[in-house]
C-alpha cells in the first residue's frame, strides 16, 4: 500500500485566503476604455493585463482581435466578460489560460507569464463544450489532469469522488459522459477543472449550449461554489442576465476591434438566489450593461 | 411482433402461401426425374409421396402454431424436409436433370424458406444474430449441392460441396502443413511487421510533418502496385521461404496502416487538445491519453483492411516460388494436375481463415471501442 500521497507543491502555491468581504457598495464610474481598470477593492490582483493586443494575420488583411486591452482581476472576484460574438471575450480568456500568444502587451497571471502560470497548472478551464472523453467513465475524466499530475491512485480517485460531489454527481462515477444529458456532461467538466484544485477558474461560456432552465439552475449551483471556495473566477457569457446574477465585476467588450467599453462594478450582495433577479439593483445594472453594449454597436453598421 | 397484429396477418387471406401452394401443385402434374431416359412422376417412387405428405402436414402445422414464432420453427421443418427429396431421389440413381416438377416443388421450398427467415429477422436475440445468417448460409450450400449434382455439373468446373468437406477430410494433413506455412508462418510475421511499421512511421510522422507530406503520396502510389509485380522481385530479394512473402504483405500493409494511423491522430478534436494543453501535458502524455484512444477506431479499420491484404498477399506470392508447401504453392500445383477438389478445399481454409481473422479483429474492436457512436447499443 503506498503512503498517504503529500499534497503536490505546485497545485496552490499559497494557501488560500479567507473568502473576500464584499465589494464596497461604491457606484464606481466605468473605466474608460485602454485605461487599467482598478481591481474591486480588498483583493490583491491576480490577473493583470497592460495594453494586451493580438492581431491574427490571414490571407487578406490583418485581423485584430484584441486592441489594447487592460484589465485587473483581484482574487476572489468574479468577473464577466461580456459583448456580441466576435468582440474577443473567448480569446482575451484563451490569452490568459495562455492557449494563444498576444501580439503586444504584458500579461501577469499571480505574477508569473501565462506559459509558467500554465505549466505550473494554476488554473483550471472549462470549455464551452464539455470535452469529455467518451471512452472513459466519468469517474476517469475527472481523473484524468491529475493522472497527467502524476498524483497518486488513491488520491486522484478521492479528489475526483469529492469534487464530482460537489456538482451534485455522486453516484454517477461509473456512467460514460453520452449516457448523461447536457447540462451533466457540462458540470462533469466543471468537476473536472476543480479537481486540478486552481485559484483561478477561467470559464468560456460553459451553459451557452443549454436550455435556459438547466443554465438557472447551474447558475445557482455555480455561484454557491464560488462563495464556498473563495475562488477567482473569469466567466464569458453573452447573457445578460446570467452575467449580473453571477459576477463582482462585468467587463463590457464590443467587437471590430476587440476592446473593452466599460467595466461595472455589480455590487449586489454576495449571497444570490435566483430571485434577486426581480430586484430593481438587478434592473439597475442589468440597464447598465445592456446599455454599454448598445454603446459598443453603433460603431459599426 | 405483436400479436394482434400476428393474428390478424395470419386470419387475412394470405396471397404468398395461395401462390405457394399454386407452385407446388403445378410441380405435381410434372416429373421428378428420370431413369434410364424415362420419365419418373411422383407416385412412381416409392418414398416420394411420403416426402410430399411431410411437407404438406408441415406447413399446416405452421400455420396453426399458436404463434408466428412457433409456426416458422414447423415450416423450417417443411423446408428441410423438402430439400432432402432430391438427395434421397439422387440416391436411388434418378437423373434429375429433366425433373421440373421437383426443381419447382423445391423453388416452392426455397420460397417458404424465404418467408421463415422473414420471421425469424424480426425477433431479438441469437435467433436474428446467430440463426438467420446460418440458415442463409446453409440454404446456399444445399442450394449448391443440389444443383451441382442434379444437373451433374463436372467436378472440374465446380465440385459440390459435399466433395470439397470429403476432399478436406481426406488432405487434412497436407492442408494443415500448408496453413502453417503460409498462415502461422508468412502472414503473421509479415503482418505483424507491416502493421509496426506502419503504425511506427506514422507515429515519427506525425512528429515530423516532412515526412507526412512526403510519405503519402507515396502510400497512393503503393496502394496501385500489383502484387503480381511486387512478388517476384521479392522472391528474388528473399528466397523462397516465408522472408519473401512476410516482405510483400510488408509492402501490401505498411501504407494502409500508416495513412489510417495518421488520419486517426489527427482526428483529436481542437478543444480536446486545448484541454491536454491546459493541463501541461507534453507531446508524448498527449499522445497516450488523448490521440492514441482517440485513433483506435482508425487503426481498427487499417488492422481489419490489412488481415485480409495479408492473407491474399501470402498466397499470391506463393505462385512465384516457394518450398514445396503452403496454400498459394497447393493451389498452382493441383490446378495443373486437374486436382479441383483439393483447390477448392484451400479456398475453403484461406476463407475460413480470412473471416476468422477479420472477425476476431471486429471483436476486439467492439471490446475496445465500445465508447464510439458507431459501436454504441450494438
Amino acid at each position: 500500500m503506498p503512503t498517504p500521497p503529500p499534497l503536490p507543491s505546485d497545485g496552490a502555491p499559497a494557501p488560500m485566503p479567507a473568502p473576500q468581504p464584499a465589494p464596497a457598495l461604491s457606484a464606481a464610474p466605468s473605466a474608460a476604455p485602454a485605461a487599467p481598470a482598478a481591481p474591486a477593492a480588498g483583493g490583491r490582483p491576480i490577473v493583470e493585463l497592460r495594453g494586451v493586443s493580438l492581431v491574427y494575420p490571414t490571407a487578406d488583411r490583418p485581423v485584430t482581435a484584441l486592441s489594447d486591452v487592460a484589465l485587473t482581476i483581484a482574487k476572489g472576484d468574479f468577473v464577466s466578460l461580456i459583448g456580441p460574438s466576435g468582440c474577443g471575450k473567448t480569446t482575451l480568456l484563451r490569452v490568459i489560460a495562455d492557449l494563444e500568444r498576444p501580439t503586444a502587451g504584458h500579461i501577469a497571471v499571480e505574477g508569473m507569464t501565462p506559459e509558467q502560470a500554465r505549466l505550473k497548472r494554476l488554473y483550471g478551464y472549462v470549455f464551452q463544450a464539455p470535452a469529455l472523453y467518451p471512452w472513459r467513465t466519468v469517474e476517469r475524466n475527472v481523473m484524468l489532469p491529475l493522472e497527467i499530475m502524476g498524483l497518486p491512485a488513491a488520491e486522484r480517485r478521492t479528489r475526483a469522488r469529492e469534487q464530482l460531489e460537489r456538482v451534485g454527481l455522486s453516484g454517477f462515477e461509473r456512467k460514460f459522459p453520452w449516457q448523461l444529458s447536457g447540462g451533466m456532461q457540462q458540470r462533469v467538466s466543471i468537476a473536472r477543472a476543480l479537481a486540478l484544485q486552481p485559484d483561478l477558474l477561467l470559464m468560456d461560456e460553459p451553459f451557452g449550449a443549454l436550455d435556459e432552465i438547466t443554465r438557472d439552475h447551474l447558475n445557482l449551483h455555480l455561484t454557491q461554489l464560488w462563495r464556498a471556495t473563495g475562488k477567482t473566477c473569469v466567466f464569458v457569457t453573452h447573457s445578460i442576465a446570467e452575467a449580473v446574477f453571477l459576477s463582482t465585476r462585468i467587463v463590457v467588450m464590443s467587437p471590430r476591434p476587440g476592446r473593452i467599453l466599460d467595466v461595472i462594478d455589480c455590487d449586489l450582495p454576495r449571497e444570490r438566489t435566483l430571485d434577486i433577479r426581480e430586484t430593481p439593483a438587478f434592473a439597475a445594472i442589468a440597464h447598465r450593461v445592456r446599455q454599454g453594449l448598445k454603446e459598443g454597436h453603433s460603431y459599426d453598421d | 411482433m405483436s400479436d394482434a397484429y400476428g393474428t390478424s396477418l395470419r386470419t387475412a387471406a394470405d396471397w404468398g402461401l395461395v401462390l405457394l401452394a399454386a407452385i407446388a401443385l403445378a410441380a405435381l402434374a410434372l416429373p421428378l426425374g428420370a431413369r434410364d431416359g424415362a420419365p419418373v412422376g411422383w407416385f412412381a417412387e416409392p418414398l416420394a409421396p411420403l416426402f410430399l405428405a411431410g411437407v404438406v402436414l408441415a406447413v399446416v402445422g405452421g400455420r396453426t402454431a399458436p404463434s408466428p414464432r412457433k409456426g416458422a420453427w414447423v415450416e423450417l421443418a417443411a423446408v428441410a424436409l423438402a430439400w432432402l427429396l432430391p438427395m434421397h431421389l439422387m440416391d436411388r440413381g434418378i437423373d434429375l436433370s429433366a425433373g421440373w416438377g421437383l426443381w419447382l416443388f423445391l423453388v416452392a421450398a426455397t420460397l417458404l424458406l424465404w418467408r421463415v427467415l422473414g420471421v425469424l429477422a424480426a425477433l431479438p436475440g441469437w435467433t436474428r444474430s446467430v440463426l438467420v445468417p446460418g440458415l442463409f448460409g446453409l440454404g446456399l450450400l444445399a442450394g449448391w449441392e443440389v444443383l451441382v449434382r442434379g444437373f451433374g455439373v463436372p467436378a472440374i468446373l465446380l465440385p459440390a460441396p459435399s466433395r470439397i468437406a470429403a476432399a478436406l477430410a481426406a488432405n487434412a494433413p497436407v492442408l494443415w502443413d500448408d496453413f502453417r506455412q503460409t498462415v502461422l508462418t508468412s502472414v503473421v510475421r509479415g503482418y505483424l511487421m507491416g502493421c509496426g511499421a506502419g503504425f511506427a512511421v506514422a507515429i515519427l510522422a506525425d512528429r515530423v510533418p516532412f515526412l507526412a507530406r512526403g510519405l503519402l503520396p507515396l502510400g497512393n502510389l503503393a496502394s496501385a502496385i500489383p502484387v503480381v509485380g511486387v512478388a517476384p522481385i521479392m522472391v528474388m530479394w528473399f528466397g523462397f521461404d516465408w522472408p519473401s512473402k512476410a516482405a510483400v504483405i510488408v509492402v501490401m500493409t505498411f501504407f494502409p496502416m500508416l495513412i489510417n494511423t495518421l488520419a486517426g491522430l489527427g482526428s483529436a478534436e481542437r478543444i480536446q487538445l486545448d484541454l491536454m494543453r491546459c493541463y501541461a501535458a507534453g507531446y508524448g502524455r498527449t499522445l497516450v491519453k488523448l490521440r492514441l484512444p482517440n485513433a483506435l477506431p482508425f487503426l481498427f479499420n487499417g488492422l481489419k483492411i490489412n488481415s485480409t491484404l495479408a492473407l491474399i498477399g501470402a498466397i499470391v506470392a506463393e505462385f512465384f516460388g516457394t518450398p514445396v508447401v503452403g496454400m498459394g504453392f497447393r493451389i498452382s500445383t493441383e490446378v495443373a494436375r486437374m486436382n479441383l477438389d483439393i483447390v477448392w478445399a484451400t479456398i475453403a481454409v484461406a476463407a475460413l481463415t480470412g473471416s476468422g481473422f477479420y472477425g476476431g479483429l471486429a471483436l476486439l474492436e467492439r471490446l475496445t471501442t465500445g465508447w464510439h457512436p458507431s459501436m454504441r447499443g450494438r
